[in-house]
């Protein structure tokens, strides 16, 4: 099994990327200002010409693009491509908003493939393997951007989209399915299911890998979901903006690979916009260096995440990105106290009688906001005393106020009662007026 | 365990309850479906949820039925205590246990057609509890006789 999809590039010395991006970066600034009346107006506005980016630094004289912005040209006012030079359109689902639509070119649509074709083989993929697609097919990105990255690897792909689930655990039984591409919440949900049908996903399948993502996620989660069913689980990353899912973790999972001839990447201050150090936590800032019909220049995707530097152990030259710890949307101010849901999942998954679904509920009782979170215990854990359970009660509160530095009231609900998701779950409902 | 033990411990259905309207019900329906005969009950509570305990005429299929139907649910051993339905009954019970430092987790009683009274206790020491009982002649109610109650 080739251990590099493009040898080459994969393992290109830093400084050279360095110089591929520089280059590619100076035609981007050219391209987007000549085709986009966005980027021009932007741009002028910014005082900002192609000509003044002449290295990777004067990309800070670049001006930001946001998801707002996407939202402003509804539908394709940022595109620099004809229609007649489109392939495909995904859009977004809208839940905040107006929904965002993104295009792509052909050539976009092999870059992206590629993209995953290199990620795929970089945890030990083959042409041997099969993948089943269960993300969401459609609007999406997430179903169609993994079919093809599978298909270009040349490894077979089972499209089951999501939902049918028994069907689904079924044919992975059947097919010998080897790797599985969904939300880690639908994940646990195929889990749970596979449990009541009298199936064991760890002995009775194939599966050894899952590429989860679209949802925020934590190590803790990882490691129960690597537990109970038996697998290797990959962080696998990307926005539709940036084109769909793009990058996984390499086989030394240590940090996401971000292919720098396609993608550049800045980790900034979310206050003041200067670069953080690497190593330290910051706002993601994508800028597309290959893409034709939706370029990005400087787009702030709202994904919280750090920089890794020190080489990876996989030979790869390219930079990599710590898991994503939140997006700075997600965050939840609760009595001046900032708050992720990440943060509640590492707690509670870490505790072994604690199910793998929780909910997070914030009101305001009077002038006063609290925070309760809601979680199914594991069967195994229920006791018939009530001072058995009034004591893991504590232990979970007690546990999420040592991280959080907030008193947070524990509910015990019945297995089954907390939503279950087939695509991104809710994790949070806040239901103070402000 | 020694001999005889066995048949005079009960098994008490114990269960997971959210404190929402409908969850008894849930429950509830669940037994009569399947045609289980509750012998005692009782719901301790604490605000938000409660555990349902229960002793039933089939313990072992009552908590397959509610296992399979996705309840939180286990099989507790508890102790059945036949006593006289007259004063100073359940402060002899009391003593025999204070004696000999049993420590009763919780309990609850109810009046039988023949006109006793039983109790239902979970002790922290079950075949002690057997023994020092029996060394005193109070009688334990066994699984069969639970059922004709």
């Amino acid at each position: 099994m080739p251990e590099y999809w493009d040898p080459e590039i994969e393992t290109m010395p830093a400084e050279d990327l360095k110089k591929l991006q520089e280059e590619k970066l100076k035609q981007l600034v050219h391209y987007v200002y000549e085709r986009s009346p966005f980027y021009r107006k932007r741009f002028d506005e910014h005082g900002v010409k192609p000509e003044d980016i002449q290295t990777l630094e004067d990309i800070r004289k670049l001006p930001f693009t946001v998801k707002q912005d996407l939202r402003d040209t509804y539908p394709i006012g940022m595109f620099c491509v004809p229609n007649s030079q489109l392939t495909r359109f995904h859009a977004s689902s809208g839940t905040t908003g107006k929904p965002t639509v993104v295009g792509y070119t052909q050539q976009d649509i092999d870059e992206w493939a590629e993209s995953l074709a290199r990620a795929f083989t970089s945890v030990g993929m083959g042409k041997d393997d099969i993948l089943q697609v269960s993300y969401g097919y459609g609007l999406f990105t997430g179903g169609l951007g993994a079919h093809y990255g599978c298909e270009k690897l040349g490894a077979t792909v089972l499209p089951t989209s999501s939902g049918n689930t028994e069907r689904q655990l079924e044919l992975m039984m059947d097919l010998d399915v080897t790797a599985i591409a969904c939300t880690p919440s639908y994940f646990l949900y195929m889990i749970e299911t596979a449990r009541k049908i009298g199936m064991n996903i760890k002995e009775e399948t194939k599966l050894k890998r899952g590429f989860f993502g679209a949802e925020p996620w934590t190590e803790e989660l990882k490691k129960r979901i690597e537990d109970e069913a038996g697998i290797k689980a990959y962080d696998i990353y990307g926005t539709s903006e940036m084109s769909g899912p793009l990058f996984t973790e390499c086989s030394a999972q240590s940090g996401i690979h971000i292919w720098a001839d396609k993608f550049l990447v800045e980790i900034l201050d979310t206050e003041t916009g200067e670069t953080v150090p690497d190593g330290e936590r910051g706002e993601l800032v994508i800028t597309t260096l290959t893409k034709e019909a939706l370029p990005l220049i400087r787009y702030k995707v709202k994904d919280l995440t750090r920089k890794l530097s020190e080489p990876c152990a996989c030979g790869r030259t390219h930079p990599r990105i710590a898991r994503i710890s939140g997006r700075s949307d997600d965050m939840i101010i609760v009595r001046g106290i900032n708050v992720f849901p990440g943060q509640i999942e590492s707690v509670l998954m870490k505790i072994p009688e604690v199910g793998s679904h929780f909910m997070i509920i914030v009101d305001r009782i009077g002038p006063l906001d609290s925070m309760k979170v809601q979680i199914e215990m594991h069967g195994s854990a229920f006791s018939d005393k009530m001072s058995d359970m009034m004591a893991l009660k504590r232990k979970v509160s007690g546990a999420l106020k040592s991280v959080l530095n907030l008193a947070v009231e524990v509910e015990l609900v019945e297995h089954g009662s907390l939503p279950r998701s087939e695509g991104k779950s809710k994790k949070v409902i806040d239901k103070r007026k402000i | 365990m020694g001999a005889g033990m066995e048949d005079k411990i009960i098994k008490q259905i114990s269960l997971f309850a959210e404190n929402k309207p409908g969850r008894l019900a849930n429950v509830a329906n669940k037994l009569k479906s399947a045609g289980v005969n509750i012998r005692a009950f009782t719901i301790a509570e604490s605000g938000d949820f409660g555990i349902i305990r229960m002793v039933v005429d089939r313990p072992d299929y009552t908590h397959d039925i509610l296992h399979d139907a996705g309840f939180t649910v286990s099989e507790t051993s508890v102790l059945g205590i036949e006593m006289e339905d007259v004063p100073g009954s359940m402060s002899r019970i009391a003593e025999v246990f204070g004696k000999v430092k049993i420590n009763i987790d919780y309990a609850y009683a109810f009046i039988t057609r023949d006109q006793k009274a039983l109790l239902i206790v979970r002790v922290n020491d079950i075949e002690k509890a057997v023994k020092t009982l029996q060394e005193e002649g109070i009688k334990l109610i066994t699984m069969k006789e639970l059922e004709k109650i």
